[in-house]
């Protein structure tokens, strides 16, 4: 098997708090491919953003990783000093958030926030960085670029301002984007435009993309894997094709069931009962069993676990022996 | 034919979003006015649910805002054919628009304290009681915080606060917007419960139209200010006749038919302080024309019965 670009092994991120550790994630494995698009959904809370955070180096102390490995193409990352991540930020991993303000500085001209960061990780000079700056607004889709570039991120509208967070996370030629979000404050014609920028860039630069967002419809369009996670843990990894059409956890079952059709009428929508516990509070043994209508005595004693393709579902895991 | 509980007609609101006097002064600048609304009608019958839809700043809240007189329209009318005091809002924000010092109790008893002021502390209890348990809380939760509860449950809240005025008509803005899909099925699941067995009528706001689908009898798609188009629920879906409506159609991602390869619609709602002239779609419309440069186009007895505003649709062009 060819090497992924992204490794995550065993990852586990805990939060030491005065009543105790909680663990916002636990034991999560999952490989993204050179030009795949890897979705991870969940609702909120589900621990989708800590992921992209440890991987990117950026939990807020006193979160930390307290277990596991991450590789990016082979090379161990979750132990570098806070110095030597900066270097891997922005050069091997770009970063785009929901909100693209807290990408921008508003005091800055676009294109110089760009030529900066450009110049920053390349060792272009002052009009080589311009001119590559140019083409990348170009390549995301700013129209009218020449007049455009000197503008500050105010000038521009939300679905630009995330192109140009876009541009900004593009400069280096990164071999992996985490994308929280990206979408989920723009309009769906704009949503539409953001995400198949995405895909074009991710099949023509062969980047890997880690897409984290709730919306099963950009997964189901967008990704070509998916994970769902559920309270800190990983429910379900698997294609696109199984999870949305198969999905084998009952909790990616209700999930998808209460999504309303675009096709079919329904007077009642399914429901999951009750809620997501919070971190303190999870359940021993599979986190989702007070609302799982298969549980069996197992499931309350034993966490069903995976590391790879599947689901975390002792029904799934061991037959209907749970 | 039934008399419509809600009528709005021409209704319009414009907002002064001029730069401060001084620097009109100095920097020579014009007044500048933005129509949020801009000639919209409808009407909602008793015990249906009319859905607005649309992108951000087309004006969904602003309708909200009016129909519930937190604003003044600048001009047309509305004519609320039930009691005023039966009519109680829902807004997207289960978390802004709960005061967090008060008890739940509390919360949910206001629109009892204030529209029956001779209600006694017990009778509000049980009331309020009552309520929880209809939104699918318990009466123990009247003396928790907002703080205490998830969102969906703080939706609930809101819910149960908004029918302690035994209301008839409930304008709902963006109600599950903030929430999970599976939540938000739990919400969304209690209203149409509700208006199955309360006989509520709904004024539904939403950006989302598979939310839409589910909830509305009748679906007015919005654009720049105005209604585009406006249709039975089942009719839209089935046969959409503006091109924006069939934009956003084709836009929105479908889990039951992924479209992976789409081309994205190009463009970009435009500024509604300068909207483009004649139709204001025209910019991105594929089938815009001369006309439509230059003219309004108007929903007109003549064309689909007033269903679309678009000079296309009335010549049957539906295909894009
Ligand atoms: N500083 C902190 N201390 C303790 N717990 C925290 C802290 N920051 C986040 N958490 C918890 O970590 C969990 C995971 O949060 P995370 O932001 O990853 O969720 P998410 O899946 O991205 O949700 P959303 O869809 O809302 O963005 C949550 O339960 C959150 O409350
Ligand atoms: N008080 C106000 N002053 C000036 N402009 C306003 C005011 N309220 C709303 N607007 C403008 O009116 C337009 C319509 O706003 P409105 O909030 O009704 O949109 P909306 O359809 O509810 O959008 P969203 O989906 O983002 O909630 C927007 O351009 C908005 O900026
Ligand atoms: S492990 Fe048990 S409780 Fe958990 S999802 Fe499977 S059947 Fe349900
Ligand atoms: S009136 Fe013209 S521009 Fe407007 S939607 Fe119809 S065809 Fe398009
Ligand atoms: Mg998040
Ligand atoms: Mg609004």
């Amino acid at each position: 098997m060819t090497q992924p670009v992204l490794d995550v092994q065993g990852l586990r991120v805990e939060f030491p708090t005065r009543h105790g550790t909680l663990t916002a994630v636990d034991d999560i494995s999952l490989t993204i491919g050179r030009g795949e698009i890897l979705g991870v959904v969940g609702e909120s809370g589900a621990g989708k953003s800590m992921t992209g955070m440890a991987i990117l180096g950026l939990l807020e102390p006193p979160g930390r990783i307290a277990a596991g490995k991450i590789l990016l193409s082979g090379d161990r990352i979750d132990t570098l000093t806070e110095q030597q991540l900066q270097a891997v930020r922005g050069r091997r991993i770009g970063a785009i958030f929901q909100d693209p303000l807290t990408s921008l500085n508003p005091l800055f001209k676009v294109g110089d926030q760009l030529v900066e960061t450009i110049r920053l990780h390349t060792p272009m000079t002052r009009a080589q960085a311009r001119a590559r700056a140019i083409e990348l607004m170009q390549e995301v889709g700013i129209p009218a670029v020449e007049e455009r570039i000197d503008n500050y991120p105010h000038q521009f509208s939300g679905g630009m301002r995330q192109r140009i967070v876009i541009a900004l996370a593009l400069c280096a030629e990164p071999e992996l984007i985490i994308a929280d979000e990206p979408t989920t404050a723009l309009d769906v014609s704009i949503q539409a435009q953001i995400t198949a920028l995405l895909k074009r860039l991710c099949r023509e630069r062969g980047t890997a993309v880690m897409l984290v967002t709730h919306d099963m419809g950009v997964i189901a369009e967008t990704a070509d894997r998916v994970a769902v996670m559920y309270a800190g843990r990983l429910a379900e990894l698997g294609t696109v094709e199984n999870v949305v059409r198969r999905p084998q956890h009952p909790y990616t079952v209700g999930l998808m069931g209460s999504i309303p059709s675009l096709r079919r009428d329904e007077t009642e929508l399914q429901m999951i009962p009750g809620a997501m516990p919070r971190l303190n509070s999870i359940p021993p043994g599979c986190a989702f069993n007070p609302r799982c209508a298969q549980a069996g005595p197992k499931c309350s004693r034993d966490i069903p676990r995976i590391h790879g393709e599947g689901a975390a579902c002792w029904l799934a895991l061991e037959g209907a022996t749970a | 034919m039934t008399r419509p509980i809600l009528e709005v007609d021409a209704l319009e609101r414009r907002f002064d979003v001029s730069a401060p006097w001084l620097n009109r002064l100095l920097e020579g600048k014009p007044r500048r006015t933005l129509r949020a609304v801009d000639g919209v009608d409808f009407d909602i019958l008793p015990g249906q649910t009319l859905a607005l839809v649309g992108e951000s700043g087309c004006g969904k809240s602003t309708i909200a805002k009016l129909v519930t007189g937190l604003h003044a329209p600048s001009d047309g009318k509305i004519r609320f054919n039930g009691d005023p005091t039966k009519m109680q809002m829902i807004f997207q924000d289960p978390f802004a628009s709960l005061n967090p010092r008060w008890r739940v109790g509390r919360i949910v008893a206001e629109p009892l304290r204030t529209l029956f002021p001779e209600t006694t502390d017990v009778q509000a209890e049980a009331r309020v009681g009552e309520l929880l348990k209809t939104v699918g809380l318990s009466p123990a939760d009247a003396a928790k915080y907002p703080h205490e509860f998830s969102g969906g449950q703080r939706q609930r809240i809101s819910i149960a606060r908004a029918l302690a005025g035994e209301p008839e008509f409930l304008v709902c803005d963006e109600p599950t917007s903030a929430l999970d899909v599976s939540v938000q099925a739990q919400v969304l699941n209690l209203m149409k419960r509700l208006q199955r067995d309360m006989g509520l009528t709904y004024l539904f706001i939403s950006h989302d139209l598979s939310v839409v689908r589910h909830m509305a009898d009748v679906i007015a798609v919005m654009y720049l200010g105005r209604i585009a188009e406006i249709q039975p629920t089942a009719d839209l879906f089935a046969n959409p006749l503006h091109p924006y409506t069939r934009m956003l159609l084709d836009t929105i991602p479908d889990l039951e038919a992924p479209k992976r390869d789409r081309a994205p619609m190009g463009g970009e709602v435009p500024s509604p302080v300068s909207p483009p002239s004649g139709c204001t779609f025209h910019p991105r419309c594929p089938l815009a024309f001369d006309r439509c440069k230059r003219e309004l186009p108007k929903r007109t007895p003549d064309v689909h019965d007033r269903r679309v505003a678009c000079f296309a649709a009335a010549e049957g062009k539906t295909d894009v």
